[in-house]
């Protein structure tokens, strides 16, 4: 017996009837192709399913359908109103437009839905009423501020009728000159789509006749697979397809790097995580292929768990791998040690530890291949690597790489966790046998165990001083936790190895990290790359070494700080772009302009157990690939017949803003204004390989790939109307959407058609190669270029409960030129954020490698109520082979907040942080034991 | 596997219980549904035949005077309960409770019934109806009765209700007089699941200067809801001092049985820092109930 419901949604009446366990969320996506509405985590934790029940803001995942009954429902596509043909936003979509707060878009339904509801019933809020209201509505891209500011400047034009206020607070690049385009303030391409809830992402997909996929995990941590038994999954009915290892038709392992990390585990081979895949199925609909997973039954010769990378490279652990359990010793050398300790005046040696983090994308992994008449596959996935998913998609089918095509969805969220092949080559594996679309997307509990994490680190440093702070020796041991597979972590180490010496200008030099296989899940890419880890250490330890001396902590900063000119420990001699002193001089500045002697503790008269101080930290991480690899993207630049331009690469938007940089620069090149540049980024048909979106280098290379693209088909329109007209090329000029030719003024239709006349297609692919870099151990330039930053946080703690909280931060960035500063400010604000919850908020556990935090609700990501007040200061050195002398932004903003945290913590209390995440009842503990009570 | 096969909703209490007792089984009562369907979705609870939603019962939504009570009903949803006026002026600390659980969309959901349902001894509205002195109104097939708010509780987790065959209405407050206030706060850390490490609810009646009366509820400090009665009883008559403080605190501590919670917060740093806590809620609502 079903029962009706009627509702009625943005204004529409609809009758349904029933479903067994069906959501609200569900009925909005499922049945009316409300997909604006997103599944975050299906635990009412992130509220990115926000819609209005009669009026107040609700999550949808949790809601069951049918209470839904007689109610007004409300979602994000209904808040625009359509005026004669055009689309117009609600003041508050135009402001989180306008003010930058779109990045990802994933959350940003939910966002505005939570805060529509609070306008509607406080036309005037507060700072603090915003907060409240917005407390538990997650952004992972964190731009908290940005948010706050948006609903501030909706709220004014809905009061006041006028129209929303532009951010007045970001300034334009100092180095924008003579630049229309780059260096000013323009919003992303795609902005409008994500705050009317129009974006699509994978999971919003919808084929004919596709069928839903399902894993089943293996859920132990170590042993051999001794039974798999699918017969009853098999029978089930709505099940299309189980398949095991044996039905692999090509490669069996996939991976970054190393082929090390099998696709399926077959009968007799080791599971070596929890998250490893026994069997994959393929069903009419998701709760089918849900219950056929539960029917499959799986038996193990389990065996001793490797729960630690200290553990594991202990003699006699078990080996997980053939060639053992180091993945690899990674050194760096220069000077002589001994030398260089003997030396010193003082040495200090300490340890930390840094915990595994998840990257806690709002948008969990989800991936459609779709089988082709021809033979062909398309597989829909947000992927930071899309030509490297269809290459390993190829292998793992036996296929030629060109019968995959990757089309590179809208992405909720990346931060590293979306280079690795998660569903990508199960989904395509199903749908080749049933010849049908299947859609593999991840629960928030499958996307927490099964994808790798940021490396948990153990981190030993030992530094040596002259008295009057000049850093003579450093040397470091590091051991990283990378877990049952490779994927990134040989390459993540080494940079947390090499940039393990801190930004400074040190003689004599020592690392060796063991990065180690150990039985947790696998860890890899995670914005910072190693160099989060490391700089806590050794900024912890600057901190430890200024106090021992006696010096000021700042001034030893400075002192040994890395200029134009000086040799890092792997050799490499800095010629330009070296703006670390600025940051530390502009952030020192800004902070004893609010505190003159920021370092000493206040009291709250107050509250007498509240002490007020500030901490500070520097950093530097390099941008791109480096270490000798090839750093290579592709784009192309066409002309369309109606005047505007097109360009394309596969390199991938996550959110971080890559397709408004390539836009504002291939509209400077071009003289247009950047809405006359549309961007197509991640089809491995259309779009030229851009290369990894890592380690910082997308502004860099698709930057100088687009630029060069665009400076080249302006040069070919140049030489055919110079040739046509008569005149020598450099006096045609590009300005304001015209092209100037010797008295004649032609727009781009018309040199459209002059270029098709005279035989020429106006598209140009260019294929962009940064400066060669050499590998780690060889001397010379590693890396094309560094970006640096020093970061300052001011901290409240109860010296009671040892409770924490961080007030205001500064952080300024070296970013040589800030081509596209609404989306730095996001990166910046998102910086911090993440940098925050790893300090105070996130503990991922696992526990003989079995995941604790498998929940969002277990594994916290910080929200609005924990933003402290963020000032962002841009300092641009600009490096000379970078695009307008752009660099990386996206990781070194994260950096300096841990330590900036920890150091305010000890400077408040004289603990000192070295675990992470601070523990605030170790802290309680530490001072209650030290005062004998 | 759908979470559940059929969902009813009745709209009295009476047609509510008369489901609870004939529905096919296994037939559970939702309300705001935040943590059931959490149970549902990831496995704590089996799923169900029948779901009986309690919001369409006109009776469990009702907040309103009745005599000298404040009467609040169980599927009265959490914000509702922090932003009404009544509530505001009769139980300050159920509305400063009120504003901790979750978080705003969830609380929009969320009932106070729920919160309580659940039996945790360290529920933000456990602890503020404990002190608050609230009682609980219970139907049954057999009619409804009621039962003071501690007696709902049999354990940590563990309801001493018959759920096959009863749930909870509402609850009953006294209105507040002259001289009363109450008063909620807590302590959490960021990690891990949001559960308070320590909250505390005071709720006191002055007579000038001195305690006239005074309830103190702390949670976690039992297995059940826990009142600190040998502190309320230092306290009934005498001043509010730095010693009668020290003294209350004492004979807290003496009764209370902190615990250890792995990841959240161990016996001795709860002991530590209740006192912090249990001072601040006390002399919040001694000023306001000046």
């Amino acid at each position: 017996m079903t029962n009706k419901i009627n509702l009625t949604v943005n204004g529409v009446n609809k009758t349904f009837e029933s479903l067994p366990g069906e959501t609200l969320a569900s009925l909005l996506r499922m049945r009316l192709h409300l997909t604006g509405t997103k599944i975050g985590c299906e635990e009412a934790e992130c509220g990115a399913c926000t819609v209005l029940v009669d009026g107040e803001p609700t999550m949808s995942c949790v809601y069951p359908a049918e209470r839904a009954d007689g109610k007004t429902i409300v979602t994000i596509e209904g808040l625009a109103q359509r005026v004669h043909e055009e689309m117009k936003l609600h003041p508050l979509q135009e402001a989180f437009v306008e003010h930058g707060a779109v990045q990802c878009g994933f959350c940003i339904p939910g966002q505005i839905m939570t805060a529509y509801a609070l306008l509607k019933r406080n036309p005037n809020p507060t700072s603090e009423e915003i907060r409240f209201a917005l407390k538990d509505t997650l952004c992972r891209c964190a731009g908290y501020p940005s948010i706050e500011r948006a609903i501030i400047a909706a709220a004014q034009a809905l009061r006041t009728g006028e129209p929303v206020q532009k951010p007045t607070h970001i300034p334009d690049s100092a180095r924008g000159g003579s630049h229309k385009a780059v260096g000013h303030k323009f919003h992303r391409p795609e902005a409008v789509e994500k705050v009317t809830g129009a974006a699509i992402y994978t999971d919003d997909i919808v084929l004919d006749g596709m069928l839903f996929a399902k894993v089943k995990r293996a859920m132990i941590p170590h042993g051999f697979l001794k039974k798999l038994d699918i017969s009853k999954a098999k029978a089930l009915p709505g099940v299309a397809a189980v398949l095991t290892a044996e039905d692999i038709p090509g490669e069996k392992n996939h991976g970054l790097v190393v082929y090390d990390w099998p696709i399926l585990v077959g009968l007799g081979e080791r599971v070596r995580y929890v998250g490893d895949a026994l069997a994959i199925v393929a069903a009419e609909t998701q709760a089918i292929a849900e219950e056929a997973v539960s029917l499959i039954e799986a038996e193990f010769d389990l065996q001793p768990v490797v729960t630690n990378a200290v553990m594991a490279k202990q003699d006699g652990a078990p080996q997980l791998h053939e060639k053992g359990n180091l993945l690899k010793h990674i050194k760096v050398r220069k000077g002589d040690m001994d030398k260089g300790f003997a030396e010193a005046d003082v040495i200090l040696e300490h340890t930390f530890h840094t915990p595994p983090n998840d990257h806690a994308f709002i948008e969990p992994e989800c991936s459609i291949a779709e089988p082709l008449p021809d033979g062909r596959m398309n597989i829909y996935v947000g992927s930071q690597i899309p030509y490297q998913d269809r290459a390993q998609v190829a292998r793992a089918l036996g296929w030629e790489e060109s019968r995959v095509r990757v089309i590179g969805q809208l992405m909720g969220g990346g931060f590293g966790g979306k280079e690795d092949i998660m569903g990508q080559i199960h989904s395509a594996m199903l749908a080749n046998v049933t010849q049908r679309p299947v859609k593999l997307l991840f629960d928030r509990q499958e996307s927490l165990i099964v994808h790798p994490k940021r490396h948990a680190t153990q981190i030993t440093v030992k530094v040596g001083a002259k008295k009057d702070g000049r850093i003579v020796a450093m040397q470091t041991e590091l051991y990283g936790d990378t877990g049952a597979y490779a994927s990134l972590g040989e390459k993540v180490m080494t940079r947390a190895t090499t940039h393990s010496a801190g930004p400074y200008d040190i003689e004599h030099v020592r690392a060796d990290c063991y990065a180690m296989y150990t039985n947790n899940p696998p860890a890899g890419a995670f914005r910072g790359f190693g160099v989060l880890q490391s700089a806590f250490a050794v900024e912890s330890m600057m901190d430890m070494l200024a106090e021992k001396l006696g010096m000021d902590r700042i001034q030893l900063r400075r002192m040994n700080a890395l200029r134009v000119g000086s040799v890092t420990n792997t050799g490499q001699v800095l010629r330009d772009s070296v703006g670390l002193t600025e940051c530390i001089d502009k952030v020192e500045a800004e902070m004893k302009r609010l505190d003159p002697d920021p370092f000493t503790p206040k009291v709250d008269p107050a509250n007498p157990n509240l002490v007020r101080v500030w901490g500070f930290a520097a950093a530097y991480k390099n941008t791109g690939l480096g270490g000798g690899a090839p750093d290579i993207s592709g784009a192309d630049v066409e002309l369309y017949e109606d005047g505007t331009f097109q360009v394309r690469s596969s390199a991938a938007e996550l959110g971080q803003g890559l397709v408004t940089v390539m836009r504002l620069v291939v509209s400077e090149e071009l003289g247009v204004t950047p809405d006359k540049v549309s961007v197509l980024v991640m089809d491995t048909d259309l779009t030229p390989n851009g290369g990894p979106t890592t380690a910082s280098r997308q502004t860099f290379v698709t930057g100088n790939a687009s630029r060069l693209a665009a400076k080249t088909l302006r040069d070919q329109i140049s030489a055919t109307m110079a040739e046509k007209y008569d005149v020598r090329p450099e006096q045609i000029r590009f300005e304001d959407g015209i092209v100037h030719v010797n008295g004649h003024s032609m727009t781009f239709a018309e040199v459209y058609k002059e270029m098709t006349a005279a035989g020429q297609k106006p598209c140009v692919r260019y294929e962009y190669e940064a400066p060669k870099t050499q590998p780690l151990g060889a001397g010379g330039d590693m890396h094309f270029a560094f970006s640096f930053a020093a970061q300052a946080a001011q901290i409240e703690l109860n010296k009671l409960t040892g409770e924490v909280r961080v007030l205001k931060v500064i952080s300024a960035n070296d970013v040589g030129m800030a081509i596209n500063p609404l989306g730095l400010q996001g990166q910046v604000e998102g910086g911090v954020m993440m940098g925050l919850g790893h300090c105070l908020t996130e503990e991922f556990i696992v526990e003989d490698g079995q995941v604790v935090t498998d929940r969002l609700a277990r594994y916290r990501v910080p929200g609005i109520m924990l933003t402290p007040e963020i000032t962002s200061i841009i300092v641009e050195h600009p490096v000379e082979a970078g695009p307008y002398g752009a660099k990386g932004v996206g990781e070194v903003s994260s950096i300096p907040t841990i330590p900036a945290i920890t150091n305010a913590i000890y400077n408040a209390v004289g603990v000192r942080v070295d675990k992470l995440p601070v523990d605030q009842e170790l802290i309680a503990r530490q001072l209650w034991e030290r005062e004998g009570k | 596997m759908n979470l559940w096969q059929k969902y009813v909703r009745p709209s009295s209490v009476k047609e509510a219980v008369q489901a609870l007792v004939s529905a096919p089984p296994p037939a559970v009562p939702i309300a705001g549904g935040t943590d059931l369907m959490l149970d549902l979705k990831q496995g704590r609870h089996a799923p169900v035949h029948t779901l009986i939603d309690l919001t369409f019962v006109d009776e469990m939504k009702r907040l309103e005077l009745r005599g000298n009570e404040l009467f609040i009903g169980a599927a009265v949803a959490v914000n509702r309960v922090a932003a009404d006026p009544l509530v505001a002026a009769h139980a300050q600390a159920l509305v400063e409770a009120a504003n901790l659980i979750a978080g705003p969309q969830v609380r929009n959901a969320a009932t106070i019934g729920g919160n309580v349902a659940h039996a945790l001894p360290a529920a933000d509205g456990t602890i503020a109806l404990t002190a608050l002195n609230a009682q609980a109104e219970v139907a049954s097939p057999e009619g409804t009765r009621r039962m003071p708010f501690t007696a709902l509780f049999a354990g940590p987790g563990k309801s001493s209700l018959d759920k096959s065959r009863e749930i909870i209405v509402g609850f009953y407050l006294p209105q507040a007089r002259k001289g009363q206030a109450s008063c909620f706060k807590r302590i959490m850390r960021p990690q891990g699941v949001a559960l308070p490490i320590l909250n505390c609810s005071v709720w006191l009646e002055r007579e000038g200067d001195l305690f006239k009366e005074v309830r103190v509820a702390v949670g976690p400090g039992g297995s059940t809801p826990f009142r600190a009665a040998e502190a309320e009883a230092f306290l009934r008559g005498k001043p509010l001092t730095e010693e009668n403080f020290s003294g209350a605190l004492e004979a807290l501590l003496a009764q209370a049985k902190f615990r250890t919670s792995a990841r959240r917060a161990s016996a001795d740093y709860r002991r530590h820092i209740v006192g912090g806590l249990f001072k601040d809620a006390l002399e919040t609502a001694w000023g306001r109930a000046a």
